[in-house]
């Protein structure tokens, strides 16, 4: 396998995962059947999961899987199976689709503009070289001076996130 | 070039016969996990047998006895005859995700043997977050539950699914809160780090509760009994694999087999030292560590088809109920004791002195601390169910004898 | 490349992974037998001819299990990293542990007196 200058290891699977990621993302919002749609979304949430370990950042790697594909992936296909008669669409639009389209241009330009213009091209080092471990991760979360606060903060967050979701689907009391 | 490690050793051999450094890198790795991802399968075709064995001896039957000595080739006699099954898809499924459910269940197992320790020399990958890594694979087998029975378009598979995605996804928490211990016991989700942490001294006497609860939430999430509602046979005719038939049925169940036996391997690298055995002699003689891994897995995997095989089913009621009243709540407090106990025992400097954290007379004074606090809380936990128990018979008795006799019900 | 490196072995087993298992299915599929007929295709249902659409609706009970199993698996993204640092840090980081865990105990403890947890 000898590669050209700049089709290296990486690029190939950067161009993996950016197929996984976007024919995931392409087939979700083409499919008319809504688990199928679920189903994309997971590969989709896959290739992240890739990107992320190609920016050697192995522990939110794992967090995608864990939580993207084992947790909200296995809720999206539960709300989907629940929500009767919605599995299979007879139109692949809505009256609102141009709303919709508009929405996506703008927030896609907001995040060009933003965050991917600040950063293109070549920044320099590769990321590896200065990696933060996860252990590093895990003093910072309760170290006074860093992110305790927002770490306590989370906690009670997900308390009312969960709080919340029981009050909101218990339809008794 | 000493030939000790084939897979470290290969790369270099064939770029010195003048192949291109990455295609031989390539091929080197490429060989390193066909091994590492064909081991288990041909360890599963002998624990068919041997299950099929020991479970026959429970229940006073012979077992296979047919098919060479000891029936000992009647997996193999099974495989031709699957083989030869016709395949049946049913109407109204939907093809594509029919037919891949069954190898993602076969994957999620599979991809946990990817970063397992076999050896001090062999691993396939010492993966820095190991431990997460495997819990996050696991999901893969939730999904298939989930593509199996959605694809089949049958009620039955669907009820099945929904009831055993809820038993999945449950004890799924159990199982991460009793992996925290083992985590911070070792400071590392390495699983060569946690191995090697156990060379002084095994985790499960320091945190027998949390290799309990590990065991406990690992046996309910291959499904096997006593929490075996997968296949409910009673209530569900046979679950979310109902449409199944053939090669693909079958590779539901070939991944529930390597599934006991690689939770068996989990609990010996977690909780008894994986590779780890007497006198540093795996360190000199790499492969004796697999045995000592196999050995130690298989004492695990003989304890789940026990709990297996004589333990009636529950009722998914109790099952739910067993999950999110108990496991869960005792987890929690299994690992708030632990760090608070672990902390304490640093500060008062019980730890091994750094260096001597491989002694095992170091690590008695830790042990026994933390081995304390774990007799207490079973205890405390014990006498807590005792007493709601008793509690509600008294409440079921009172009810009972305010009724009159003959009062019907 | 370093990274690649240490990845490509995990990256082949995701690709080889689901293979492995997948040959004797194409091998089944190659020599068994193919014999279809309406009533071996039919839904398996003990017989009985099936009723109305696979898709029944579901208790909202699934729903909130995968919402509490959801909330769980969240903490534990902060608590491995919290037990992985865990040896090299002072007391104040197992109160601080302590207290997380203890407020989302509180989320358990509310869905336990409201009775989500019970099985109906």
């Amino acid at each position: 396998m000898n590669f050209g200058e700049g089709l290296t290891p990486e690029a190939i699977a950067f161009g993996l995962f950016t197929l996984l990621t976007l024919g995931g993302a392409f087939g979700v919002v083409t499919t008319r059947n809504l688990v199928r749609g679920a189903i994309w979304l997971i590969v989709s949430l896959f290739g992240i999961a890739g990107f992320f370990v190609l920016l050697s950042a192995p522990f939110l790697a794992s967090v995608q899987v864990l939580v993207y594909i084992g947790a909200i992936g296995i809720l999206f296909s539960f709300a989907v199976m629940l929500t009767r008669g919605m599995t299979n669409l007879k139109e692949r639009f809505n009256s609102q689709w141009w709303l919709a389209a508009l929405a996506a241009v703008i927030a896609f330009m907001l995040l060009m503009v933003g965050v991917i213009i600040p950063v293109f091209g070549n920044t320099g080092a590769p990321v590896s070289d200065q990696v933060q471990t996860t252990v590093d991760l895990g003093v910072a979360l309760v170290s006074g001076n860093q992110y305790v606060l927002p770490f306590e903060v989370a906690s009670l967050l997900l308390t009312a996130a969960m709080i919340g979701a029981i009050v909101i689907a218990r339809e008794d009391d | 070039m000493q030939c000790d490690n084939i897979i470290n050793t290969l790369a270099p051999c064939l770029v010195q016969s003048g192949w291109n450094g990455d295609l031989a890198n390539f091929i080197s790795i490429f060989l390193g996990v066909v091994l590492v991802a064909t081991f288990p399968l041909l360890v599963t075709i002998g624990l068919i047998w041997f299950e099929r064995k020991f479970a026959a001896r429970i229940q006073d039957r012979m077992g296979p006895n047919r098919v060479g000595p000891f029936g000992l080739l009647q997996p193999f006699a099974d495989v031709i005859k699957l083989l030869g099954k016709e395949n049946i898809t049913p109407a109204g499924a939907d093809k594509v995700i029919y037919n891949i459910a069954p190898p993602l269940m076969v994957m999620s197992v599979l991809l946990i043997w990817a970063v397992i320790p076999l050896t001090p020399i062999h691993v396939g990958m010492d993966l820095e977050i190991g431990a997460l890594y495997f819990v996050s694979v696991a999901s893969f087998g939730t999904l298939a539950v989930i593509f199996a029975s959605w694809s089949s378009n049958n009620k039955y598979a669907l009820l099945g699914a929904f009831r055993v995605v809820a038993q999945l996804i449950s004890y799924e928490i159990p199982l991460a809160f009793a992996l925290l211990v083992p985590v911070l016991l070792a400071g590392s989700m390495s699983l060569v780090d946690i191995t090697n942490a156990q060379a002084g001294m095994w985790f499960v006497f320091m945190a027998p509760l949390s290799a309990l609860l590990f065991f406990v939430s690992s046996q309910a999430e291959t499904g096997r009994g006593p929490f075996d509602l997968l296949e409910a046979e009673s209530e569900l005719v046979a679950g979310f694999n109902i449409e199944y038939s053939g090669m693909k049925f079958a590779l539901f169940f070939a991944g529930e087999f390597m599934h006991v036996f690689t939770n068996g391997v989990l609990m010996a690298v977690l909780f008894t030292g994986g590779y780890i055995g007497i006198g540093g002699i795996e360190n000199s003689i790499p492969l004796l560590g697999l045995v000592f891994l196999l050995l130690k897995a298989f004492v695990w995997y003989l304890l789940a088809l026990l709990v297996r095989n004589a333990l009636p089913r529950v009722r998914i009621d109790q099952l739910m109920n067993f999950n999110w009243k108990f496991l869960v709540p005792v987890s929690i407090v299994n690992l708030v004791m632990m760090a608070f106990l672990f902390k304490v025992v640093q500060e008062l400097g019980l730890a091994p002195a750094p260096g001597l954290e491989n002694d095992f007379v170091a690590n008695i004074p830790q042990t026994l601390v933390l081995f304390a606090g774990n007799v207490v809380l079973g205890l405390l936990i014990l006498s807590v169910v005792r007493q709601n128990f008793r509690r509600e018979r008294l409440e079921e008795s009172a009810k009972s004898a305010i009724v009159p006799v003959g009062a019907g019900d | 490349m370093e990274i690649l490196n240490q990845w490509a072995f995990i990256g082949i087993f995701f690709v080889l992974a689901p293979i492995l298992p997948a040959v004797p299915i194409i091998l089944a599929g190659v020599i068994s037998p193919k014999k279809p007929n309406a009533i071996k295709q039919s839904t398996y249902e003990c017989g009985v001819e099936t009723v109305g659409d696979t898709w029944v609706q579901f208790k909202m009970q699934y729903y909130l299990y995968g919402l509490i199993f959801l909330i769980f698996d969240v903490e534990m993204v902060f608590l491995f990293p919290w037990a992985l640092a865990y040896k090299q840090l002072d007391f104040a980081a197992f109160l601080a542990g302590l207290l997380f865990i203890f407020l989302l105990s509180d989320a358990l403890v509310y869905a336990w007196r409201k009775k989500v947890l019970e099985w109906v």
